[in-house]
Order: structure tokens, then C-alpha cells, then sequence
């Protein structure tokens, strides 16, 4: 992909406003944190529709809290916890997705994890992020320190592997003739 | 025969009787998980009336129901579910398998979907079709009954030659 290709956002073209607005935020960002923030991707540069900052995995909790609640930047929503599987050292990276209500814009922060490594849980900041690290725990094998309770959360506790890696079979299929045991802390 | 020549009784063989009751009165248990399930609400409403084949009387126990009919996909985490469901039915049951995903796994060849639910329970009708027409599903309903009425289902059948050692056992 030409990065020269404007990339069409859900709020219409990126517009100049909006990329004055990111840089302002992320050499605050750089400021704030220096070494902390290994690289930033920015749209134009590279084919993105919003900045992408890498962050080292000690540090995502205390950037999140500091976007969450600087007056400048105000990310006051999570849109979305995910991860990838990049098939190349580090492994995987965590993404966070988040959005500025008041201005609507958004930005992305990704945390680089080695296979076996684990990220630090963001439910101290994001009490929404609980299920969502429980998914990626299931779908991707990576692991939150501190997390309460980091069970599977779509797939069978019975399954093994986990199903989003590239390296897992497409149809790797595993049945089980009976229900899902129910665990018993549940039932209180 | 009476006197007058009219006739007041017949005779023929107790299955044939029993096996008619049985085809004119199924009670559907609908298991419908995704987009065929509307399908199969659209042949029970109405429109289409499967009353007129006697299968209007909609169970959700499966206790009470003879006939379940699998509308949709069904996952690996509900492959379970189904078993259990189609134990709690009494017999005689018989199986419709609606659409491609309950009969094939459909377009959905991935780690997460059963390829059929014949690798789960017997299936005695399989419904083409993504959704199948209600037309469709009214057809299913008629071979059923003439399987029915014949005594021999395909599950059945497959059963009988699997333990004749004609067919490799699918369940």
C-alpha cells in the first residue's frame, strides 16, 4: 500500500486539524514519558488512520492513566483491548484503542510482548478492560499480571492452544461430548 | 361388514396404524441457533401453516417433543448442548437438519464449528438451502412423515447397516 493513500476514517478524511492536534499530543507524550515511548507511526508517514504509539509494557498503565485524565488529552473511553499475532520477534503486541469523546478523536497504543512475556493488567485505569484481557488471554495466550481473574472466556476450559495464533491449525478442531464443567467458585 | 353392506371395521397391521398416528402428529422441538430459525418460524406461522401437516404444536421441553428441528449453526461449545438436549427427548424422535450449516458446517470451516450435526446426533432429513425456503422445511416434513410411515428412518437405516458392518458408524 502506497502510503501516500489518505486513509478514509469513520469521521470522513483525516483533516489537518485533527493531525495538529496529534502531534501537539504526542510530543507531549514523548515529553512526559521520553524513553518510555519506543516509536510512534503517524498517518501519512505510514498507513494508519490514527497515531500508533508503542509504549514499553511497564509503562502502558501509567500512559493510559495520564490520557485518561490530562486535561489536554481526555481519552475518556476504551474502545477496544485487542492483540495481534506478528509472526516475528516480539511475538504479539496489545493494542489499545482509545477515544476522546469531547473532540472525537482517537489514538492507539500498542505494547510489544514476547511469547511467554506478560503486560501488566490496565483494570486499575479501565475496569472495562477485565473481559477484554480475559479474551486476549483466550484467543492469544497472552498473559496480565495482576489480572483477578483470568479464566477463558469464549472458548471451552477444556480447549487447548489458543485458537487466534497464526501458528494455530484453521480447522484445529477440538469437541467434547459433554458440557462444560461448571467451576464451583462460581456458584458462590 | 354390516348387513347393509357398509363397512364398520378394517383390518390391517397394528405398525401401519401406529406409524400413521405418529406422522400426522409430530411435536417439533424447534433448536433454531441462527438465520434459518426465522425460516422455520415463518413455516410455522400462517403463511405457510404446518398445521396442515400436523407439526404445529411447538414444544420447548424436549421431554414433551418427538421432532427436533436444527435450524442454524451449531458450535463446538454448543455440540454438547444439542447431545443433551436429543438424550432428553423420548423415543421415537427424529431429526431435521435445517440448512447448510447444521447439515455441513455450511461456510463456516473453521476450529470453532461443528461440520455437520450428524457428527453429533443421527439425522434423519437434511434441508439444503442458506436459509432453506419454508417451502422447503414443508417438504423435509413430508419426507419425514413418509419415512415414517414406512418404519425405516435414514438414521435408522444407517444405523442397521452400521451394525451389519456396511457403513462406517457417523455418530
Amino acid at each position: 500500500m502506497d502510503i501516500n493513500t489518505p486513509v478514509a476514517t469513520i469521521y470522513g478524511d483525516l483533516h489537518e486539524k485533527q493531525i495538529e492536534r496529534w502531534k501537539t499530543q504526542v510530543s507531549g507524550l514523548r515529553e512526559r514519558f521520553g524513553e518510555k515511548i519506543e516509536e510512534v507511526l503517524f498517518p501519512r508517514e505510514y498507513p494508519t488512520d490514527t497515531p500508533i504509539v508503542f509504549v514499553r509494557a511497564d509503562a502502558i498503565c501509567e500512559v493510559l492513566e495520564f490520557l485518561k485524565n490530562t486535561p489536554e488529552f481526555e481519552y475518556g473511553y476504551l474502545s477496544d483491548l485487542t492483540a495481534t499475532d506478528e509472526q516475528e520477534a516480539p511475538r504479539f503486541h496489545v493494542v489499545y484503542n482509545l477515544l476522546a469523546r469531547k473532540t472525537m478523536t482517537r489514538i492507539r497504543l500498542k505494547v510489544r510482548v514476547a511469547e511467554g512475556e506478560s503486560v501488566p493488567t490496565a483494570i486499575g485505569v479501565w475496569p472495562a478492560a477485565n473481559w477484554a484481557e480475559r479474551e486476549v488471554w483466550d484467543m492469544f495466550g497472552v498473559r496480565f499480571d495482576g489480572h483477578p481473574d483470568l479464566r477463558r472466556i469464549l472458548m471451552d476450559v477444556r480447549w487447548e492452544g489458543h485458537p487466534l495464533r497464526k501458528d494455530y491449525p484453521l480447522r484445529g478442531y477440538q469437541f467434547f461430548p459433554t458440557p462444560e464443567p461448571i467451576d464451583p467458585s462460581l456458584l458462590g | 361388514m354390516s348387513k347393509d353392506g357398509s363397512a364398520a371395521y378394517f383390518t390391517t397391521r397394528v405398525d401401519a396404524v401406529v406409524n400413521w398416528a405418529r406422522k400426522h402428529s409430530l411435536m417439533p422441538m424447534p433448536f433454531g441457533t441462527s438465520c434459518c430459525g426465522i425460516e422455520m418460524m415463518a413455516t410455522l406461522c400462517s403463511d405457510y401453516d404446518i398445521a396442515r401437516f400436523g407439526a404445529e404444536a411447538i414444544r420447548f421441553s424436549p421431554r414433551q417433543a418427538d421432532l427436533m428441528i436444527v435450524a442454524g449453526i451449531v458450535n463446538a461449545k454448543m455440540a454438547p448442548v444439542l447431545k443433551t438436549v436429543y438424550d432428553q427427548m423420548s423415543e421415537p424422535k427424529w431429526v431435521v437438519s435445517m440448512g447448510a450449516c447444521a447439515s455441513s458446517g455450511g461456510i463456516f470451516n473453521v476450529y470453532s464449528v461443528t461440520q455437520g450435526i450428524d457428527t453429533v446426533i443421527p439425522v434423519d432429513v437434511y434441508v439444503p438451502g442458506c436459509p432453506p425456503t419454508p417451502e422447503s422445511l414443508i417438504h423435509a416434513v413430508i419426507r419425514l412423515q413418509e419415512q415414517i410411515q414406512k418404519g425405516e428412518t435414514l438414521s435408522l437405516r444407517r444405523e442397521r447397516l452400521a451394525r451389519a458392518g456396511q457403513l462406517k458408524a457417523v455418530t
